[in-house]
């Protein structure tokens, strides 16, 4: 079984209409620990050691948030300025990270059609990733596809309600190790396998 | 000592004071029924200590009355004038007009002519500057809706002293057609003989030279003069100001407390406003109780025991037109409920210009001399009188008004049902109800300060007086259905006996308290009060904060390193906790010196040591190891 960390940044849940959901599935199952960050660290002051320390306590690293003009939350960035130091996660010495996997969980406000070399957006999320996937590189991590719910402004709330229980059944298999890697790999979204 | 007499006479005066006003301010009584008591007692028909004349003290003294507007005008910026300029000429207008017609009439029943009447009518009118204000600023009402009515009231009566000035001499030549001699008429008033224009012209000039000087000249002349070092130059200064703006205004006909409010407004964007207001102070409080003690001394009780009831009757209707009127007003430029009683009470008197009104109508030949002692009587009765007015609205009025509105109004009803209780409404507790409250959370405040409570409840906070250590008072407040309760009082010991009595019995209560020091943040702690906040340790370090910007550091570097300074501090409490917790005898309880709490933060934050919480934004580790690549 692995352990999961999610660094979930989210500046105000209270106004949040799907990640609060999402979250909410995955909040006491076993081996997952979600790591609130705009909870904790209200003032951006953020505690170094115990984040790295939590870190290497999981073997996959998964950053959840809102897609604020194509990234994340100012808090999340500054997780990854002042968290991912060199000689911890990067460097020639700076190999605690070596091995694990990462990931995104994104919400966005647009549907998945604009997010294309077509549609209103020109990128594809992919594209728009490229940042966090090479950070996870540059750590030795590997960069998984993916999970995106698109379109918060027009779902239905039975849609919340599916990608929810999705979001947990990826994660649960995940976990429990259940899927093999070329299949991951293999996908656009990870909401796209059929599990 | 060459003037025995005149240190005896300011002896009896001091002394009169100093006894009486802290003693009616104990019975709730206000300071200037305390200075008016104490010039009855000092006063010709009580004890007979005074050998000068009251009536010329009274007058040196009225030069209070100008000092403290002057004061007044200080604090009163000029746009938030502008702003009342309605209720002043409104207002103020409409009770000069409607209060003087009324008594007019009356006097006319009473069976005077229309003339003398009608000056009857003006004259008393007006209402105590004086009594009113200083009653205002010792309550804290100024800034409230009552307060600032009465005072634009106020600043409408001290302006129409100029235009009945003028109109006396007028109405005294009507009624009796004999031309009272042109040049006693120019040593009464000087000015008021001139024409009409040229008065105009003149008055205009005067209050140009005020503010043109007021706002550019006199900022210089300040600073030239408080460069020099010496205070009581400064204080020579700004007292020559005032007396300047005095004269100029006696001159020209204007009322000097009118001149120099307007002085005091034009200065109060100024710089060096704060120590005008410092400077002048005390002097204006002696002044003015000095002019409340003289105008009790002249409370003429021969006259008064001559005809009682017609003197007394005189005062009281006196007083019920005035408030009847300024009640009606009041409703009429709709004050809140219960404020328009206030502002009738406090309105209700006649003014110390009357004193000077009365015995310039006397030198016109407007009243007699049996008249003029009349008014006199009557207006002094009046302003004596007008202390227990507030008093009677305070405990009798006040009340009941509330209890009414209470019925009507449901969310006043219980205020027993706020989530949030403060315990001590100090300084640190009103910053916390602030933000609160800012915040629309309903907040229950109780507070053992019965001057806070008043002024507080004032301004609609919702305010318990009482003892929070005393269970029965908390449950008024509500504590069993509260779902936080802060303790924010600087009783530190109370606090704690109030923590620990909270925890058995209501444990799911949640506390926040506020504490002294370490000692008394572990002294929660160990009443499982975890939410403890330094009652200083904040602000210190943000004062820090900004002293580290100042010696160069970036804003953002100073910030965090205030941050990790913050942080690192929580960690040196707990850790310190646990070491008391296990040995308290290694820390002197009783003693408490700071010196020894000193000793132990240093000790353990040499332990320590703090992470450096910037490093990730440190490249030098990042080039070190770009270099030794490159020379590989």
């Amino acid at each position: 079984m692995k352990k999961i960390l999610i660094l979930f940044a989210h500046p105000a849940l209270h106004k949040s209409k799907i990640n609060n959901i999402l979250i909410k599935s995955v909040l006491h199952e076993p081996g997952i620990t979600v790591n609130n960050l705009y909870e904790k660290y209200p003032d951006f002051y953020i505690d170094i050691i115990a984040e790295q320390q939590l870190l290497l306590e999981h073997d996959i690293i998964v950053w959840q948030h809102p897609f604020y003009w194509y990234s994340g939350p100012a808090l999340l960035k500054e997780w990854f300025d002042l968290v991912l130091q060199h000689g911890f996660a990067y460097g020639e010495k700076g190999r605690r990270l070596e091995g694990k996997k990462a990931m995104s969980v994104i919400t966005t406000g647009g549907r998945r059609e604009i997010y294309s070399a077509r549609g209103r957006n020109h990128f594809t999320m992919n594209e728009f990733l490229v940042p966090y996937r090479q950070s996870a590189n540059l750590c030795r991590m590997e960069y998984l596809p993916p999970f995106v719910v698109h379109g918060a402004h027009t779902i239905l709330p039975e849609e919340i309600v599916n990608a929810a229980s999705g979001y947990k059944r990826l994660m649960q298999t995940l976990r429990d190790g259940l899927i093999d890697d070329t299949v991951l790999h293999s996908v656009e979204y990870l909401n796209d396998i059929k599990l | 000592m060459y003037n025995s007499e005149f240190f005896f006479q300011a002896f009896i005066f001091l002394a009169a004071a100093v006894i009486s006003v802290p003693l009616a301010k104990k019975l709730g009584l206000g300071s200037v029924l305390g200075y008016l008591l104490a010039g009855v007692l000092i006063g010709p028909y009580v004890l007979g200590l005074i050998n000068y004349d009251t009536d010329k003290v009274m007058h040196f003294a009225e030069f209070g009355v100008v000092l403290m507007l002057f004061v007044i005008g200080l604090e009163l910026q000029p746009s938030l004038l502008w702003k009342m300029r309605k209720a002043i000429f409104g207002l103020g207008g409409l009770q000069v007009l409607i209060t003087a017609i009324v008594i007019a009439a009356f006097a006319m029943l009473f069976g005077f002519r229309i003339n003398r009447a009608v000056g009857i009518g003006l004259i008393l009118a007006l209402s105590s500057t004086a009594i009113v204000l200083q009653t205002l600023t010792e309550k804290g009402l100024l800034k409230n809706t009552a307060g600032q009515s009465a005072f634009s009231v106020l600043l409408f009566q001290d302006i129409s002293v100029v235009p009945i000035l003028a109109i006396i001499p007028l109405l005294a030549a009507m009624g009796a057609p004999v031309t009272i001699a042109e040049s006693q008429l120019n040593e009464i008033a000087g000015f008021v003989s001139l024409p009409g224009w040229m008065q105009l012209l003149i008055i205009f000039a005067s209050i140009a030279v005020i503010i043109v000087g007021g706002q550019f000249i006199a900022r210089h002349i300040f600073r030239l003069v408080a460069e020099t070092g010496m205070r009581e130059i400064f204080t020579a200064l700004v007292l020559l100001l005032v007396v300047g703006i005095a004269l100029l205004m006696n001159k020209i006909g204007l009322s000097p407390a009118l001149g120099t409010f307007l002085a005091g407004v034009v200065l109060a964007n100024n710089e060096y406003r704060h120590e005008l207001e410092t400077t002048i102070d005390p002097f204006k409080g002696l002044l003015l109780g000095l002019f409340f003690v003289s105008v009790g001394a002249s409370i003429n009780f021969k006259l008064l025991l001559e005809n009682p009831s017609m003197i007394l009757g005189f005062t009281i209707l006196l007083i019920v037109i005035k408030f009847a009127v300024l009640l009606l007003l009041g409703r009429l430029f709709k004050l809140r409920k219960g404020y328009d009683y206030l502002f009738a009470f406090l309105l209700a008197q006649s003014s110390e210009f009357a004193f000077v009104l009365i015995s310039f109508s006397q030198q016109s030949l407007l009243f007699d001399e049996k008249t003029a002692g009349l008014l006199m009587l009557t207006v002094t009765l009046s302003m004596a009188i007008s202390p227990l007015l507030l008093i009677f609205n305070d405990k009798a009025v006040a009340p009941i008004l509330s209890r009414k509105q209470n019925k009507r109004e449901p969310e006043w009803v219980d205020n027993a049902e706020n989530p949030v209780i403060i315990a001590g409404f100090g300084r640190f507790g009103l910053a916390v109800g602030r933000l609160l409250i800012a915040n629309k959370v309903k907040v229950t405040i109780i507070d053992s300060n019965p001057t806070n409570v008043e002024v507080l409840r004032k301004f609609g906070f919702k305010l318990f007086y009482g003892d929070v250590t005393r269970p029965q008072v908390l449950e008024q407040a509500g504590v069993k259905n509260a779902r936080l309760i802060i303790l924010s009082m600087a009783e530190y010991d109370d606090a704690i006996k109030v923590a620990g009595y909270l925890r058995k019995k209501y444990p799911r209560l949640k506390i926040m308290a506020r504490a002294k020091d370490i000692y008394h943040t572990f002294e929660f702690f160990r009443q499982n009060v975890e939410t403890v906040q330094n009652e200083v340790f904040s602000s210190a370090a943000d004062l820090g904060e900004k002293a580290l910007v100042y010696l160069g550091l970036t804003p953002y570097e100073a910030y965090r390193a205030t941050r990790t300074f913050k942080h690192h501090e929580k960690q040196v409490i707990n850790d310190l906790y646990h070491s008391w917790k296990e040995d308290e005898s290694n820390f002197i309880q009783d003693s408490r010196r700071f010196s020894e709490q000193l000793a132990e933060i240093l000790e353990t934050e040499k332990e320590y040591g703090i992470h450096d919480s910037d490093y990730a934004w440190d490249v030098n580790s990042i080039r070190a190891e770009s270099q030794q690549k490159n020379s590989d």
